[in-house]
């Protein structure tokens, strides 16, 4: 350390630029790190309790209300849980409309981070208005696609914050043709813009920040992993989503109203960066192509890649919607109906911020007797506490409180945590040990 | 005041939700950059400006009262700015999350933390207007971004705008949608619920779930009496009103009269 010894405290009471509310607090005693937490105080909503004694389809309209950025991501874990209960499997039209409404998720919640949360602090803005100013062409592109990726949910659900379209077995109501042949104009149209985001975001300027984590993510035995899959990471975790909770534990700690979440007592990462990480090979050839020639590689052990990672599955995302509605053809029958049974269901999906585990109980009427859900920004917050208190280590924490703060809330944007989500459902498990 | 010798200044702040509101402005697209060259946007956690204690002309607010702390904010805001306008059904009705007022909620913080001493929850989540004074509530869970857009240039140019409380049955016939409940016997909440989505639900062939909260003048004694009549339990007619708007009235009293019908007939003597 140098000789000029820094003691203090950082506070950021109000994080900007994240869903939800939270804060972060460091202290540094005689040059070193002494405390940090990232503090969670957005109120709990209570959502396991309130959806005992609903119906499934409550359920499916209920969790959607956890997140208004993911709500498709929620429908799509519930709605898999409850029909493994209810004994139904969707047909193969419904199977690749819930892939192509969710890649219209992934497409306006990445968009919607990278350019109105994430890069105005690459390039020196403080809000993505601002950086327009100077960049005004890349904002309206990132606009673009964001509102595409809206085109796409309203198309399946009607509105895309809390879409209505989702019931066990299917959907209420198939797009018609002509619908769908604008909806796929427009994504034509936008197929070189995501192309070229992938480009701009990967020449940012990124810090060097290489750090040891362990990458969780879905995997499918031929797609990228987005609707279904196992559970894996790259240390060797390979299981049935079923077996989630005999290797994850959750755990309350005083600083926040979000549950924290350990593999074999280790934190881990969840979300684009550790998708991409453990999916490489499920990238189409062309994409895998061309995210080489950025001259970055994957997998990255650097957290700031992650923006990176948004930028190429939302090109993977608006091809994926593109494909599989090539020969589309719309259905009078959208769902199978689903009769009430009882029994223990599991659903996980890949959210925009990393997989989202769902577990319900249901009685013989078909309702609700208990639900358990875990989301991935409580997932990712023991991981984010490790990565800041070693980036902003290794950035110095003899910089001053400005330039420390901006590095933190970096770092932490990073992971795009969705308060909001992660603040909602906390299942009561002991701390051991 | 909004005053011509300056720039309009905005705010949005949030409370207890799920940030779904808050979108009604970061999908507008374009016109998100439109708006930010009129006015300024001093405070926008979501989008980058904090300064919670800035002088504004509009405040909008999202989320219901949740925490001990959420009363002296609101006050706060309410002092510092000229409008306040509520967004959506939380901050309007007190979101889905007020299912706790109607349970017993201390039981439910315990039910899921380990430790609910560092827990700051209110045993009720409440509107904002049980707080302070709103001059305009927007409905609808989430609420409509075109009608969002549309109050702040009516507020803009100095004006409250009349929003449309008819109901979501209007909605349709205007539409020409079908109606669901007629040529599909699917129970539907449109005759006693508030227009503003578009009639999104009975568009998709199936039935509206109030979260547009109620409409003018619901009669909803007579809608429960049909949905009762042709075959619906009395506990699920009192979970369908109780439910995303679970405290507007006149669904809340209806829902728990209903809710009570269940719970006698438990408490005994009939089960049919």
């Amino acid at each position: 350390m140098n000789d000029d010894k820094h003691t203090g405290r950082i506070h950021v009471p109000i994080l900007a630029r994240v869903e939800g509310e939270g804060a972060l607090e460091v202290s540094i005693r005689e040059g070193r790190l002494e405390d940090l937490k990232l503090r969670i105080f957005e109120p709990p909503r209570l959502f396991e309790k309130l959806l005992e004694g609903r119906s499934a389809q409550d359920v499916i309209d209920s969790v959607a209300r956890i997140c208004g950025i993911c709500p498709v991501a929620y429908q799509m874990s519930a709605v898999a849980a409850l029909e493994a209960i209810l004994g139904i499997t969707p047909s193969s039209w419904v199977a690749r409309m819930r892939r192509v409404m969710y890649c219209g998720e992934w497409l306006q919640s990445h968009s919607l981070h990278i350019h109105l949360l994430a890069a105005p602090d690459f390039l020196g803005f403080d809000s993505a208005p601002a950086m327009a100013t100077r960049h005004p062409d890349e904002v309206r592109r990132g606009l673009r696609l964001q509102g595409l990726g809206n085109a796409i949910i309203r198309t399946f659900g009607g509105r895309s914050v809390h879409p209505v379209g989702v019931c066990p077995g299917g959907f209420f109501r198939a797009p018609d043709a002509s619908a769908m042949a604008a909806l796929r104009a427009r994504l034509e149209a936008s197929r070189d813009e995501s192309l070229a985001l992938i480009d701009w975001v990967a020449g940012l300027p990124f810090p060097e920040d290489d750090q040891e984590f362990v990458s969780v993510s879905l995997r499918h035995e031929r797609d990228y992993p987005i609707t279904e899959g196992w559970i894996v990471s790259d240390r060797g975790l390979d299981i049935p989503i079923d077996d989630y909770e005999q290797h994850f534990r959750e755990f309350q700690v005083p600083h926040s109203t979000a549950l924290h979440a350990l593999l074999d007592d280790r934190p881990y990462l969840v979300g684009p960066l550790a998708r991409l990480n453990n999916n490489l090979d499920r990238l189409p050839a062309e994409l895998r192509d061309r995210l080489e020639a950025t001259g970055i590689r994957f997998p990255s052990r650097n957290m700031f890649h992650s923006i990176i990672a948004r930028a190429v599955e939302m090109h993977l995302a608006l091809n994926e919607a593109l494909r599989l509605t090539e020969d589309y053809a719309t259905t009078t029958a959208p769902h199978v109906e689903a009769v009430p049974r009882a029994g223990v269901g599991f659903g996980c999906t890949e959210a925009p911020r990393g997989i989202l585990w769902h577990r319900y109980t249901l009685d013989a009427r078909g309702l609700v007797e208990s639900a358990r859900i875990v989301p991935p920004t409580s997932q990712n917050q023991a991981r984010m506490e490790e990565d800041l208190a070693t980036a902003l280590t290794r950035f110095g924490l003899e910089r001053d409180d400005d330039a420390l703060r901006l590095h933190g809330e970096m770092v932490i944007r990073n992971y795009d945590p969705c308060i909001s989500c992660a603040t909602h459902f906390l299942d009561f498990h002991a701390l051991r040990g | 005041m909004i005053t011509p010798q300056r720039r309009p200044r905005l705010a949005v702040h949030k409370f207890s939700s799920c940030d779904g509101c808050q979108l009604a402005f970061l999908n507008l697209g374009e016109p998100l950059l439109d708006l930010a060259e009129r006015v300024d946007i001093l405070h926008f956690a979501e989008a980058g400006p904090v300064d919670e204690a800035a002088e504004v002309d509009i405040a909008f607010i999202e989320g219901s009262v949740a925490t001990s702390e959420d009363a002296a904010r609101l006050r706060g805001i309410r002092e510092r700015s000229h409008y306040v306008v509520t967004i959506g059904a939380c901050a309007t009705a007190g979101g889905l999350q007020a299912l706790r007022n109607l349970n017993d909620g201390a039981a439910w913080i315990e039910g899921l933390y380990a430790r609910p001493e560092h827990i700051d929850l209110l045993a009720d989540s409440t509107p904002i207007a049980k707080t302070i004074k709103v001059d305009l509530e927007l409905w609808g869970c989430p609420v409509n971004g075109e009608q969002v857009l549309g109050a702040t240039q009516a507020l803009l140019a100095g004006h409250l705008p009349r929003v449309d409380h008819s109901a979501v049955c209007t909605e349709c016939k205007r539409q020409q949608t079908v109606c669901v409940m007629v040529a599909r016997g699917t129970p539907c909440l449109g005759p006693v619920t508030s227009t503003g989505c578009g009639a999104l639900c009975p568009q998709l062939q199936r039935d509206c779930y109030a979260c547009y909260g109620p409409a003018v003048q619901a009669n909803v004694s007579a809608l429960t009496t049909y949905l009762a009549d042709t075959g619906m339990p009395a506990d699920e007619i009192a979970r369908r009103l109780l439910f995303i708007n679970n405290q507007a009235e006149p669904f809340q009293t209806a829902g728990r009269e209903w809710q009570a019908r269940v719970i006698q007939r438990s408490g005994g003597e009939e089960t049919s």
